[in-house]
């Protein structure tokens, strides 16, 4: 009994929640805005009730809930609170806000599920609860063909993955007859077959977290789908893919120790090169998001090179970083987007003319991207560049260092844009709405102390 | 005592942020004020640092402050200064004083360019001050982004191309200087801490891998050959004040890693890669000056200039003589205030004359009397004439050089030397060309006068100056002891 209460309330809310949206739906009430109110606060519900402390294991060894994933769990839950608020006005207008917002609380308590795991079938069972859904939500734009081959694409290279995923567990299962993540390591042998497992393994995961070269679904995907979307598949979705590749993987992985760092590093390489190099070229904002999102996922995984509490802090850091950074250039973004009516760059041009605010915030997050003092992302990169170090030689590491410069290029290419350049269009409404305004405040707020006080860091390690 | 350097770098700080909240006119005299306050308490701190010297004490860091930063990484904000970074920080409140003054009628968001300005000068202190490798990396880096906009907002010429490359190589030599301290760190147990560095002295192998990665990622900030290509691009199309800042200032910053960072830590590496260093600063030496002598216009001609000059400095750093070292701290702080007024100059002149070109100009002795005279001094110093600091500084690394008694040290020492005879050359022909002779353009006749703004901003520089050259021992004493603290860990090595 005491199992089924403690069912982890915050899944136990999101379910009720999802409930009571769908009852709402069913007795026909049809007004965006009120869905949209329901799931800002059902979000913000979620993010108070992980706060509370839960039974450790639950369901026998299937749930760990520990301040770890909690914090995590946090995190994601409060990403997906600021990206609702800026994509709201979009959502309010939408004749399907409920569906959405029905779709989106499936997803989060799927992610939930997958960030507890204990066991990898809980960690399937959440990863596809959470990858579905977004395939539905990503074809959202119901008019928009590429919405449509958005949502598309995403389906298929999420069960395309998953086929690699499940390939490489069922192999686990067959080496060490156990799925608990904490017992496969110890019985996991050095052998030819659990190397090939943990290539599958990690094949899938690659191809969810877009590294190179399971990474070609990403630009289509970011493109066609609803910039909201764009945004939870580029900072949320990724997020939670990234932890558990550090808190699932990284135990078993060890068992492999010998050839891990080789084919890390020349992974990381190819991804930061990748992602920069088509980055410079993009002329389509989302696309350009999607490039320098990959080039991102290059860094994380510099954190994974080297286990050790500071690789993994460095990691979880930068997640945080990243969240923020995003969210400032993605609100903006959007709230362009829906100005012009345009996907492209140059919507940036003479934003600082307009609206310092915006521009102030798009830049503090690109210089967080780019890893530029005293921004939080100069600390993110710089801790998971030291993490990585042993793990590899030191030109690997000159050289991603060097990217660093690429992908400063074009992000200075967009402050020039909204600094330097003169107003293509005028802006109808230049002003922005409060709740946008006041998430773009807190995200550069963040951006601009997470680094320079050492709280979030010294919270983390203290963590594990 | 301890309160000052984070007052000092808390300043600016706050007054960038101040700037950036009031309105244009109010801007100006924020900064000019927290120009003014930082000049001060730089001048208090040297006072401070006298007065504890003259007590007696010996600790080779005075006026330490430590706070605790990231625990898990062994990173702390250590603050604290020798002779030499005391001297650091006088010339860089002075030029940063100087160039708020000389900014006075910047347009087109002036809140904008003075919180920039502050945000680069709270960088330098904070570089100039720490004591840690990550804080000095992290100070170091967060001057990139306000030169990006300095000089792509108000710069002039290719401006958005001179700030893009400038930035990217910029951002390319800490690329380089990123992997050499994890070198450094890692090979010391995980350890960033400058005074832990320098007593346990790194092994042979490890110092040879992260010398070259530091010297060089700090050398293309101070104009390394062949890592000097931002330099006229950056220093031409910068509006004044940033010329001011980037010459005088930016290029110290990484001479003063090179010795600080890179010779001072790794003095058996510094000792294997001497003859590279002294090549390459003697190659800089004279093909600037040799470039300058083609140049049309005046920033370009005191941009190469300062190619050259910076020479001296590396080429100080890396003959490893006590005086060769004394000088080239003594060059960094001269050719910082010298080039700092030179480029001052040249941007109140380019004001009134709408020309940088020279043989566009002539005769301005009389039409501008003042500037003109501020534009000899800048000019005579920048060739080392007796009486100005330059001759001080250059005197000491040649003097420095020549206890080297080999043919290779003698070759690059003479090379260094006649260069003095091409700046000459080049300086004089500026002064004919601009100042005397003929009248060129009518619409030159009649000039406004220089305010008393800039004079004031001028004259801070000039007596700075013609103070550093006349009574030179003021700051050898502050400095010697501390280069020789750096010499011996030379001595160490030949006699351990």
């Amino acid at each position: 009994m005491n199992t089924i209460l403690g069912l982890i309330p915050v899944e136990a809310f999101l379910f009720c929640w999802i409930l009571l949206i769908l009852g709402l739906k069913i007795s026909g009430k049809n007004s965006g805005g009120l869905y949209v109110n329901l799931l800002l606060l059902g979000v913000l519900v979620a993010i108070g009730l992980v706060a509370f402390p839960a039974p450790k294991a639950q369901f026998g060894d299937l749930i760990h809930v520990n301040s770890l994933n909690r914090f995590i769990r946090g995190l994601l839950y409060l990403g997906t609170f600021f990206i609702v608020i800026q994509s709201s006005s979009w959502l309010k207008k939408h004749h399907h806000a409920a569906e959405f917002s029905i779709l989106l609380l499936v997803v989060l308590s799927g992610l939930g599920l997958m960030v507890s795991t204990g066991n990898l079938l809980i960690f399937y069972l959440g990863l596809e609860m959470a990858s579905i859904p977004l395939a539905a939500m990503a074809s959202f734009n119901l008019t928009s063909k590429m919405s449509g081959e958005s949502g598309l694409k995403l389906i298929l290279s999420s069960a395309f993955s998953s086929g690699f995923l499940l390939f490489g567990i069922s192999l686990i299962f067959g080496l060490t007859g156990t799925i608990s993540i904490a017992e496969i390591p110890v019985n996991l042998a050095n052998s030819t077959l659990a190397l090939i497992a943990m290539v599958m393994i990690f094949s899938g995961f690659a191809f969810k977290l877009s590294a190179v070269p399971f990474h070609f679904w990403t630009a289509d995907v970011y493109q066609g789908a609803p910039m909201g979307i764009t945004a939870f598949l580029a900072i949320v979705s990724k997020s939670s893919i990234a932890f558990v590749f550090l808190t699932v993987l990284f135990p078993i992985l060890s068992a492999i120790q010998q050839v891990w760092p080789t084919v890390l590093i020349a992974l990381i390489l190819l991804t930061i090169f990748t992602g920069n190099i088509f980055a410079l070229r993009q002329s389509s904002l989302k696309r350009f998001l999607a490039f320098s999102s990959i080039a991102q996922v290059g860094f994380i995984l510099m954190g994974m090179l080297v286990p050790s509490e500071k690789a993994a802090v460095s990691v979880l850091y930068f997640l945080v970083v990243y969240m923020f950074s995003s969210i400032c250039i993605f609100g903006v973004a959007q709230w362009l987007e829906e100005q012009t009516g345009k996907d492209s760059l140059s919507n940036f041009k003479g934003l600082y003319k307009e609206n310092p605010f915006a521009a102030w915030s798009v830049a503090l997050g690109l210089f967080s991207l780019a890893g530029i003092p005293p921004t939080a992302g100069f600390f993110g990169k710089f801790f998971l560049i030291g993490s990585g170090f042993q793990g590899a030689s030191v030109w690997y590491v000159v050289l991603v260092g060097l990217n660093m410069v690429i992908s400063l290029y074009y992000y200075l290419k967009i402050v020039k844009y909204m600094f330097m350049n003169e107003v293509i269009e005028e802006l109808e409404k230049p002003q922005m709405a409060l709740p946008l305004k006041i998430s773009l405040g807190i995200g550069m707020l963040a951006i601009c102390f997470l680094g320079l006080s050492n709280w979030i860091v010294n919270h983390l390690s203290n963590l594990f | 005592m301890s309160f000052l350097i984070p007052l000092l770098i808390a300043i600016p700080v706050f007054s960038a942020v101040a700037n950036y909240l009031v309105n244009a006119n109010s801007a100006r005299w924020i900064a000019a004020i927290s120009g003014f306050i930082q000049l001060v308490i730089s001048i208090l701190i040297w006072k401070v640092y006298a007065d504890f010297r003259a007590a007696g004490e010996t600790a080779q860091f005075l006026l330490t402050a430590h706070y605790s930063w990231f625990p898990l990484w062994n990173i702390n904000l250590d603050l604290g200064l020798d002779g030499i970074s005391v001297t650091m920080l006088i010339m860089t409140s002075l030029v940063v004083f100087s160039a708020s003054l000389l900014s006075w009628n910047v347009k087109n968001d002036a809140k904008l360019f003075f919180s920039l300005l502050n945000f680069l000068s709270a960088g330098a202190y904070g570089f100039f001050s720490s004591l840690d490798l990550f804080a000095m990396f992290f100070f170091l880096e967060l001057a990139v982004v306000p030169k990006f906009l300095l000089i792509g907002i108000w710069g002039s010429g290719e401006k958005i191309a001179s700030a893009m490359k400038l930035v990217l190589m910029l951002m390319g030599g800490s690329a380089l200087l990123l992997t050499g301290l994890f070198v450094v760190y890692y090979g010391a147990g995980g350890n960033f801490s400058l005074t832990e560095l320098a007593s346990n002295r790194l092994g042979r192998e490890i110092q040879l891998v992260a010398f070259p990665l530091l010297f060089i990622g700090f050398g293309v900030f101070t104009a390394l050959f062949p890592f000097h290509t931002w330099v006229p691009d950056g220093h031409s199309s910068a509006p004044t004040a940033g010329s001011m800042f980037l010459a005088g200032i930016s290029m110290k910053l990484g001479a003063y890693g090179c010795l600080r960072v890179a010779t001072y830590l790794l003095p058996d590496a510094a000792v294997a890669y001497s003859p590279y260093v002294i090549i390459l600063s003697s190659i800089a030496i004279v093909y600037g000056a040799l470039a300058t002598l083609m140049q049309t216009d005046l920033k370009y001609m005191n941009a190469y200039s300062s190619i050259s000059h910076c020479g001296f400095i590396l080429l100080g750093i890396g003959m490893q003589t006590n005086a060769s070292i004394l000088g080239s701290v003594m060059q960094m702080v001269s050719h910082g205030l010298m080039t700092a007024l030179f480029f001052g100059a040249i941007g109140l002149i380019y004001q009134r004359t709408h020309t940088r070109k020279m043989e566009e100009m002539g005769g301005l002795l009389k039409s501008i009397p003042f500037l003109s005279a501020v534009f000899v001094i800048a000019g005579l110093c920048s060739l080392g004439l007796p009486g100005f600091s330059g001759f001080v500084s250059e005197m000491t690394i040649f003097v420095g050089s020549w206890e080297h008694s080999d043919a290779f040290h003698r070759v690059a020492t003479i090379l260094a030397a006649a260069s003095i005879v091409v700046t000459a050359i080049y300086i004089l022909s500026a002064i004919g060309k601009v100042i005397f002779g003929p009248i060129r353009q009518a619409s030159h006749i009649s000039l406004e006068p220089a305010t008393f703004v800039e004079k004031l901003g001028t004259g801070v520089l000039v007596l700075a100056i013609l103070f550093m050259g006349l009574v030179p021992f003021w700051f050898t004493n502050l400095i010697s002891e501390d280069a020789r603290l750096i010499m011996n860990q030379f001595t160490l090595l030949m006699n351990p």
